[in-house]
């Protein structure tokens, strides 16, 4: 019951990152893709029906660590409740730049808007990356199964190490040019025009910096956290992983030259998810690392709650996630097609 | 103020009252809207559709704000209550967890749809999109309802040999009698809240003499809705509450009537001012036996009071408990004589002449949001010194590491955002009374 739920938990969250992530994408990407007002009305509305839903990945995948692991939820929120805090302001500036942006036809309140968006879209997946970078490295949880970090200390390792370290911030700077490359590819596949080329143009040289990024993000952690390069031969699921963002990763370059953008989003989908699912493979059981003693570690098997809770759960999770799976499959289909620009006083 | 506890309770109330204010008029108008919309597939007349258009922007912009104001409440379990959490997590995560599978992917998928979508789905695609928001919105509600409940009334769990809190009998946790309770009463009130914006809206236009179709519309469907829910919200919904109290809290119910005393016969206190040191009301206004009757449903029956329990127990915010429930049922007693009033004079077709109503009807709408946020507070104080009634303390269900020194500083920055938030409400729901609801007209 705890592998399935450590597996259920995870994959909310890996899809959390391969759905938002997109519109994460186009948040960075909009002031450099989208010139015009009716160019950035485009990108906006090429993820305005979808980032409510993408985001409420996030808030299930949030109440499902809830129900299954109390103790990692209640451990790690509150010690990076600084970076929670900055974690949710952007979301909430975010949601409101999309939403309100197009309410007024003035040329001030829309560029404070599109800047804002920018910016909120930015700092997210720094923020989230380092969030992960966090977990790897290790916190410093003691034997009360509680810790505290500050923002930042010295920017070196250590078994007191801020929540940015040279280590975590590595990993942000990864996460942020994931997400912009995969937002590239989500909108050479959803727009047409100077948005579309703008896009395609940037999307080989985003790619190409994932890759040398994923190199050195590896490499790092391997050093920081040895347990992940050990464990990695003995998991059977982080080999498939493997494959999947392998895979996903081919799938990006082959057609990105032959310009299917709908294949290379997917791609870039299976790459992120194969990514994150290959990660989570090589920590089980560990979901909170100790930076002080390895006895000190929440894992999926301490910090579970108890054995009635995690089947009641499993029966609504089951009847509940195709249901959310339907949704989104709904409006992707629904607004199927190459995005236009709204008529003023409609859409976003 | 050094005391992280204070900081933690402080940021939560603020950000949760601050929350509902908007959810309570989304799941209003979302029943508004159902019904103008299914008024307007049913007899085919542009007014209903048009009047639907006009309450769907204002719900679109209040609905953002609800969700953008509702995601740091998520968190605040884990960043401020981690040790509740922690000990009650395989409880309320399942309503937490289930409120997003099925409420929240609902509502977001369907938003986009209602209010962007008129014009690419059939007449009847779109008011399945109203049904679907409506459906979703109040499931919500229930969800995190229930939540609460649980808070105020612990039911179907049993506590296990580390602490923690286990679920025993998922029904009985969900089927909660306080959340039936709770839920019913409390969504009644979001219609309140919504019927009263409507009126208010009808009774603006109708004073201005401006879009005669839209004003009438909204005027009677306003007051109708009004009159029927602000009865059923004092009764029986509030009754049925104050009897909930009085089962499951007593010692709650003697604080919200700041009664010091036990015995038969107890009277109901209209006006008064608690002085707790000398555990006095003073200057009260009494009508006698009716407390007892509220509480119990006889006039002689016995009702505690706070001297009757050990005040360790008591809540630790008596004054403001007291005063919260007052102005809660004073100001539904009120609506209920606005309402009246107003449908009295609508039935024998003078309301749109009376401008003493329509100016009551129209400065009236701060009413309901006063009387829920009073309403909260009476729930919420009187739950107190309990974060989980009769099993966890408040005390003892903080985050045992995060300093005043953070909670002061995220307090504060959400003062900041919301202060920001209130601004782009108001001027842009003042812009949409601006626009002309007439389909006609362009
Ligand atoms: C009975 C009504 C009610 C109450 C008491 C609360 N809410 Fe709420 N909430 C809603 C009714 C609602 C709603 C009407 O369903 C909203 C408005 C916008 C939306 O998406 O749903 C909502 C939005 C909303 C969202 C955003 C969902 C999204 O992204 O779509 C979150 C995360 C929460 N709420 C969480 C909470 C928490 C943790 C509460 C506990 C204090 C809470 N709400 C009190
Ligand atoms: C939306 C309406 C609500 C309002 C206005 C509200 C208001 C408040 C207030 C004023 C406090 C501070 C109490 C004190 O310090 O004495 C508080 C605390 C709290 N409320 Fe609520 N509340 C609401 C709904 C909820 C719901 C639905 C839940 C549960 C899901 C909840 C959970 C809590 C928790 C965990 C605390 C902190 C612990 C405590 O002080 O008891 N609240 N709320
Ligand atoms: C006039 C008679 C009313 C009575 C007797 C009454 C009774 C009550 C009681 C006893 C509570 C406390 C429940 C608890 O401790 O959890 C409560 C809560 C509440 N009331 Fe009322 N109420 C009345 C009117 C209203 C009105 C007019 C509104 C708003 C339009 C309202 C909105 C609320 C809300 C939002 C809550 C908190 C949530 C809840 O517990 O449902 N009430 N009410």
């Amino acid at each position: 019951m705890e592998f399935l739920w450590f597996w259920l938990v995870s994959v909310m969250f890996a899809i959390y990152i391969v759905l938002d992530g997109f519109d994460f994408g186009a948040g960075i990407l909009h002031l450099l893709v989208a010139k015009t007002n009716a160019e950035r009305r485009e990108v906006l509305g090429a993820i305005g029906p979808f980032w409510d839903g993408n985001e409420v990945w996030l808030l299930a995948g949030g109440g499902s660590l809830f129900l299954a692991f109390p103790k990692v939820l209640a451990s790690g929120f509150s010690g990076f409740y600084l970076a929670m805090w900055l974690v949710v302001w952007c979301l909430m500036l975010r949601g409101i730049s999309i939403e309100f942006r197009s309410h007024l036809q003035d040329g001030l309140w829309r560029h404070f808007w599109d800047g804002t968006f920018a910016v909120a879209s930015v700092l997210l997946p720094v923020l989230l990356g380092a969030a992960l970078g966090n977990v790897l490295r290790g916190v410093p949880v003691d034997g009360s199964g509680y810790f505290n970090m500050p923002l930042w200390t010295d920017f070196r390792l250590g078994p007191q190490p801020g929540i940015l370290d040279w280590y975590t911030v590595l990993i942000g700077v990864f996460a942020l040019v994931t997400m912009a490359a995969h937002g590239s590819v989500f909108l050479a596949w959803k727009t047409q025009g100077p948005v579309h080329d703008r896009a395609k143009a940037l999307a080989p040289r985003l790619w190409l910096l994932v890759l040398v990024l994923w190199v050195l993000a590896t490499a790092t952690t391997s050093l920081v956290n040895p347990g992940i390069l050990t464990n990695f031969p003995r998991a059977p699921l982080a080999w498939l992983a493997s494959l999947l963002f392998l895979g996903g990763l081919g799938l990006v370059f082959a057609s990105l030259r032959r310009e299917q953008h709908l294949l290379a989003f997917l791609g870039s989908g299976a790459f992120i998810l194969g990514l994150l699912a290959a990660t989570a493979a090589c920590v089980y059981p560990v979901m909170l690392k100790s930076t002080l003693s390895p006895a000190f570690d929440l894992t999926a098997l301490n910090a579970s709650v108890g054995g009635h809770s995690l089947r009641t759960g499993l029966v609504w999770w089951l009847i509940g996630f195709p249901i959310a799976i339907g949704y989104g499959a709904f409006l992707f289909r629904f607004h199927r097609g190459k995005v236009v620009a709204a008529e003023e006083g409609e859409g976003y | 103020m050094g005391d992280p506890l204070f900081w933690h309770r402080l940021q939560f109330g603020f950000t949760a009252t601050y929350h509902y204010l908007f959810p309570q008029l989304t799941m209003g108008l979302a029943l508004v809207i159902v019904i103008l919309k299914g008024l307007g597939l049913k007899t085919g007349e542009a007014r209903y559709s048009d009047a639907a258009r006009f309450w769907i922007r204002i719900f679109g912009i209040n609905f953002a704000v609800g969700v953008v104001t509702g995601i740091p409440l998520e968190f605040q379990f884990g960043t401020n209550w981690a040790r509740f959490s922690h000990l009650t997590g395989g409880i309320i995560g399942q309503t937490l967890g289930m409120e997003g599978m099925f409420a929240f992917f609902m509502e977001s998928s369907f938003l986009g749809l209602l209010i962007w979508g008129e014009k690419k789905l059939s007449p009847r695609g779109h008011f399945g999109a109203a049904l679907a928001l409506w459906f979703g919105s109040w499931l919500s509600g229930y969800f995190i309802i229930a939540t609460n409940a649980f808070m105020q009334h612990p039911t179907g769990f049993a506590v296990a040999a580390d602490g923690t809190l286990q679920l025993t009998s998922f029904w009985s946790f969900l089927l909660n009698p306080w959340a039936l309770g709770q839920y019913a009463h409390n969504m009644i009130a979001a219609v309140v809240t919504g019927s009263f914006a409507v009126a208010a809206v009808g009774a603006y236009w109708t004073l201005k003499g401006i879009h005669p179709v839209q004003a009438d519309l909204n005027l009677r469907t306003g007051t109708i809705l009004g009159l029927i829910f602000s009865v059923l919200v004092a009764f029986p919904t509030g009754d049925l509450q104050g009897k909930l109290v009085a089962k499951y809290q007593p010692i709650a119910l003697a604080a919200m009537e700041g009664r010091f005393e036990s015995g038969p016969r107890a009277a109901l206190t209209l006006i008064g001012q608690p002085n707790v040191p000398i555990r006095k009301i003073e200057n009260p206004i009494k009508v006698p036996a009716v407390l007892s009757f509220i509480a119990y449903g006889t006039f002689s029956s016995n009702v505690q009071g706070l001297l009757a329990f050990p005040e360790e127990l008591w809540p630790q915010n008596i004054e403001l408990l007291y005063y919260s429930f007052h102005i809660m049922a004073g100001l539904g007693t009120l609506m209920i004589g606005l309402m009246g009033l107003a449908g009295f004079l609508l039935w024998r077709g003078r309301l749109a002449s009376t401008r003493s109503v329509l100016w009551l009807l129209m400065l009236a709408v701060p009413f309901p949001y006063i009387a829920t946020t009073a309403g909260w507070a009476v729930a919420e104080f009187g739950r107190q010194p309990w974060l989980v009634y009769g099993v966890l303390r408040t005390s003892q269900g903080s985050s045992p590491l995060v300093h005043s020194g953070h909670t002061a500083f995220t307090t504060l920055g959400f003062a900041g955002i919301f202060v920001v938030l209130s601004m782009l409400w108001l001027f842009l729901i003042g812009r949409e009374l601006a626009h002309d609801p007439d389909s006609q007209a362009h």
